[in-house]
């Protein structure tokens, strides 16, 4: 018999046997009989008139099955993909929501957009019949940066939509902003943007679709990180299937990063294919084609000012930005540059006013919608690095002046201007922690070091917070959610004590069946080895929103917490009857029942086997069986943040710049598995690396074609490319999550950005150098230094 | 074309198309979907597979170019013949958490046992360089390093009989 093991511990993950040996369980590994293969046909230009698809040679094809394109999708009266967020404009107007048809009709808005669907007998007949198809395009001007849809006279995506404009949003007291600017002692101004990303989970999007004619039941399977909002949205709202003859599984995921959650239109065309041709159908992306159908992330272009007086207190934040949301509103579009940004710019500081104006803006680029972090690293970059600019103009040290204006830990809980309260934390005591991490005292040693060798080193700080746990759905609803965030589990005891949990979250590398599993270990004393997790298909798990925004754990494992809470409330009243003593005496701990001051006790077992055989049982009140289920909807975000401070090289001959130490010291409230957390920070701070060094999403201006569009021109971050971090947290317990936690995922890509960029600002900043866009590339790092005033070698 | 090979550790015989990758014909006809494909350019290294001692990305490889070689897939890695054991680098991805979604792990598992094969003992740097062929999402990659140098160490260490 195995061991409990509990919150704290760090055992070796559930998982990785399966996948350590090659027998996960992926989308494209899965094989149906008589399955067919579907590839999907798309629109070779970023803006066009879609005059007429000529099928009829693709039709005679070899290996042919079907052949759908939007007119079809038309004739079977189908519904548009719909957006999950509804924003409005100062005034309450609603954003402009143009039908997203799941495969095109009329018109092509992105190098990417779907026009038709070929099914074949295999992958190579349906690409050869896809071949043969006759489209009649009339091209138009594509737009593809904001500033330019915004201009007059840019090229318009929709008829209803004037100057390509969804939504003109804003939040804060505008009067109050201006009012203290006016009594500001210096203003500190930053114009920036916040590039385009293309998230690349290592395994491409995938989908296979069947439908039973003898039950009228449909399934699905597909690369999802949250399969009942899928069938929710796919069944109920674009092919209106019932939901109880739909079933959604995505079993193992490779990857997801925002990616993977949100409901696309392949999944929709495939399922509804499926049953026109009744047989299985499978469809698996090239990482070409998920490169101009996966969602792209951030994408700004901002304003920003920063009011402060004589000694360097902030008063009031000013931003302005255009967000671009590419050619359709995705499941959460509107929602992250408006709701995930301009509640987090207030940061871990005390700022009196703020004012944030964003334009939502449509261009001929694939949808933009959130990848890890979503919103809340585009505000933190904003931030943290106009904090440096004020810093460096007011002749202020860049860690005194964030001490001048962090919240003192005990001012929490904290409410900000712009609508958020955090709960706990200690913004002030990550600083010191990483401070000392980073040795930041021998800094200058190092930076001579480097200067011996003609190299730049730089020392960039960024102190952060974000929200998270996704999401109180009160305050979401408010902000425009159209569904509810909670989150669901059930525990299901065995007759023998074993325990199998389903869970609405989707585990697709974050660790999910080790980590829940000790959380049921932990509360229940059942030994690790018994508790299993369930996640990922409809049909097996009750209901759930699926993992995103580091909801899983804060939401989800408090909703697996209540549950087994449950569990605990019957197995007591099991034992009271089983034991002769009052319920109120009965006392739970480390997996037995016991009457209190006596030595009469049952095991966990015992009463599982009761619960199933109840020979001996009250049923005259309790039902028998030992299988609870909760429901959480989380009373308020959470709230982690952290210090994180990045050291950088840079080579003046080539404009290179190497990343040499990292240092990130997290308050994440409590930790679970700091196994499996200090992997979740490495991941998430390389990803945000990848946003500030490397990775660039870069279209063609008037074609709108996708120029970085392969592994071999968008740069990912390799092993190479990097130090080995140091990761510490520094935790204070979320005060309304029933653990303490406070999530984990994305922390590390919200604080590195603006860490990286404020580092290669400092090694540049002899030079004159005030910013740096991102990725900082040895190309612009190395053109930065030729127009430098300064002469280019070390001082 | 019918093709005969030695495929972890069995003798076997397949009808391809020449022009099929060995990728395909590895999950598609043989149903060994450890090899994975995570891109169409031969930078992410999810399909790495030793093909007569050697690591080689399957998707840039022919079918008909197995004919008389010894390919050995993540399948057929393990701790002892026909045992659910793992290998010793399999044994240190888990030790050290170097995984996380796991569609690159058999790429990246197949490559730290090539790159450790002469080298007990591996430098980061080495290590680094090493796997520059393989593309991770989730890990940051610092415990993927971890897990090789470690592994390095206990492949040779298993070897000798320790």
């Amino acid at each position: 018999m195995g061991n409990v093991i509990g919150i704290g511990a760090a055992p070796k993950r559930k998982e990785d046997q399966r996948f350590l040996t090659g027998r996960g369980n992926y989308v494209s590994d899965i094989k149906r009989p008589g399955m067919a293969a579907g590839v999907f046909v798309r629109s070779p230009h970023g803006h066009a008139i879609l005059r007429d698809i000529d099928k009829s040679a693709a039709l005679g094809a070899p290996g042919i099955v079907a052949v759908l394109t939007g007119d079809d999708v038309a004739a079977d009266g189908l519904g548009s993909l719909p957006c999950g967020w509804g924003i409005t404009d100062a005034k309450g107007v609603p954003m402009k929501e143009p039908p997203f048809p799941m495969l095109a009709q009329g018109k092509v808005r992105f190098v990417g957009d779907m026009v038709a669907f070929v099914v074949a007998e295999t992958v190579e007949q349906a690409n050869s019949a896809a071949e043969l198809l006759a489209i009649d395009y009339e091209v138009l001007p594509s737009v593809v940066g904001v500033l330019d849809a915004v201009h007059p006279g840019a090229p318009q995506l929709f008829d209803d939509v004037p100057n390509n404009v969804c939504c003109d949003w804003e939040l804060g007291d505008k009067g109050a902003v201006e009012t203290a600017f006016r009594k500001a002692a210096h203003v500190a101004k930053l114009s920036l943007v916040n590039n385009r990303l293309i998230g690349n989970p290592m395994e491409p999007r995938a989908a296979i679709a069947e439908y039973e004619p003898g039950t009228d039941r449909y399934t699905l399977w597909s690369t999802s990180q949250f399969p009942h909002v899928v069938r929710f949205l796919m069944g109920a709202l674009v092919l209106k299937i019932p939901q109880h003859k739909l079933r959604v599984v995505a079993p193992d995921v490779g990857g997801g990063f925002g990616v993977k959650q949100f409901h696309y239109g392949e999944e929709a065309v495939i399922t509804w294919a499926a049953r026109r041709v009744m047989r299985p159908i499978k469809w698996v992306a090239s990482r070409s084609e998920g490169y101009v159908s996966d969602r792209h992330g951030r994408d700004h272009v901002t304003e920003a000012e920063l009011a402060l007086d004589e000694t360097g207190k902030f008063l009031a934040f000013r931003v302005k930005t255009l967000a671009n949301m590419g050619g359709y509103l995705s499941t959460f579009g509107p929602n992250i540059p408006t709701n995930l940004y301009g509640p987090l710019l207030s940061g871990v500081y005390t700022m009196p006013a703020i004012y944030c104006n964003v334009k939502v803006v449509f261009t001929n680029t694939v949808p933009v919608d959130a990848y890890r972090g979503a919103g809340r690293p585009e505000a933190t970059f904003v931030l943290e690095r106009i904090v440096d600019v004020a810093a460096a103009e007011m002749g202020i040290d860049r860690v005194e002046i964030r001490r001048r204006n962090m919240i003192p830990k005990e001012a929490y809980p904290y409410q900000t201007p712009v609508l958020v309260q955090y709960d706990s934390g200690d913004p002030m005591g990550c600083l010191d922690g990483a401070l000392v991490a980073a040795d930041v005292k021998n800094f200058g040693a190092r930076k001579a070091a480097s200067q011996r060798k003609g190299k730049f080193r730089g020392l960039g700080y960024s102190t952060y917070v974000e929200a998270c746990g996704l999401a109180p759905s009160r305050f979401a609803g408010r902000l425009g959610a159209r569904g509810g965030l909670y989150e669901s589990a059930t525990v299901r005891v065995h007759p023998t004590g074993q325990v199998t949990v389903m869970i609405g979250t989707h585990n697709h590398g974050q660790g999910h069946e080790t980590t829940f599993a000790q959380i049921v270990s932990d509360k229940l004393g059942v030994p690790f080895e018994n508790v299993d997790i369930v996640f990922g298909d409809t049909d097996r798990v009750q209901f759930g929103m699926g993992t995103y925004g580091s909801r899983s754990l804060v939401v989800g494992g408090a909703a697996l917490s209540k549950a087994a809470d449950k569990v605990i409330v019957k197995g007591k009243k099991i034992a009271a009857h089983l034991l002769e003593a009052a319920e109120v005496d009965i006392q739970f701990e480390a997996g037995k029942f016991s009457v209190a001051g006596t030595d009469r006790t049952k095991t966990f077992e015992e009463i599982a086997g009761a619960a199933y055989v109840p020979h001996d049982y009250p049923l005259e009140v309790l039902e028998p069986g030992l299988e609870e289920q909760a429901y959480y909807d989380p009373v308020n975000f959470t709230y982690p943040g952290g210090c994180h401070i990045a050291e950088v090289e840079v080579d003046p001959e080539t404009g290179t710049v190497t990343l040499v130490n990292y240092t990130a010291v997290d308050d994440v409230g409590t930790v679970i598995n700091p196994m499996i957390v200090e992997g979740q920070l490495h991941g998430g701070i390389v990803q945000g690396v990848g946003q500030a060094l490397y990775e660039n999403a870069v279209y063609d201006d008037g074609s709108g074609q996708l120029l970085s569009g392969s592994l071999m021109d968008y740069c990912m971050p390799r092993a190479d490319h990097l130090p080995m971090m140091k990761v510490a947290t520094h935790s204070t317990l979320c005060t309304h999550t029933p653990m303490g936690v406070k999530g984990c995922g994305e922390v590390g890509t919200i604080g590195s950005p603006a860490a990286v960029i404020n580092a290669v600002v400092d090694a540049l900043s002899h030079l004159g150098v005030t910013h740096v866009d991102m990725p900082a590339t040895p190309n612009r790092i190395w053109r930065l230094l030729q127009n430098a005033s300064l002469p280019v070698a070390a001082e | 074309m019918q093709i005969s090979f030695t495929l972890n550790g069995r003798p076997t015989t397949v009808e391809v198309e020449p022009a099929t990758l060995v990728a395909e014909l590895l999950r598609e006809q043989l149903n060994l979907t450890g090899t994975h494909i995570g891109c169409d350019t031969s930078q992410c290294g999810a399909c790495v597979v030793h093909l007569n001692g050697l690591p080689v990305k399957s998707c840039t490889l022919l079918a008909p170019a197995l004919d008389g070689a010894t390919l050995l897939t993540i399948e057929g890695l393990q701790g002892a013949p026909g045992s659910n054991r793992l290998h010793p680098m399999q044994e240190a991805f888990r030790e050290n958490h170097g995984l996380q979604c796991g569609f690159c792990t058999p790429g990246m598992v197949m490559t730290a046992v090539a790159l450790a094969k002469d080298k007990p003992s591996l430098t980061e740097a080495e290590v680094r360089h090493g796997l520059e062929g393989n593309i991770c999402r989730c890990t940051g990659y610092q415990n993927i390093v971890l897990s090789v140098i470690s592994g390095a160490a206990a492949m040779h260490a298993a070897a000798k009989g320790e």
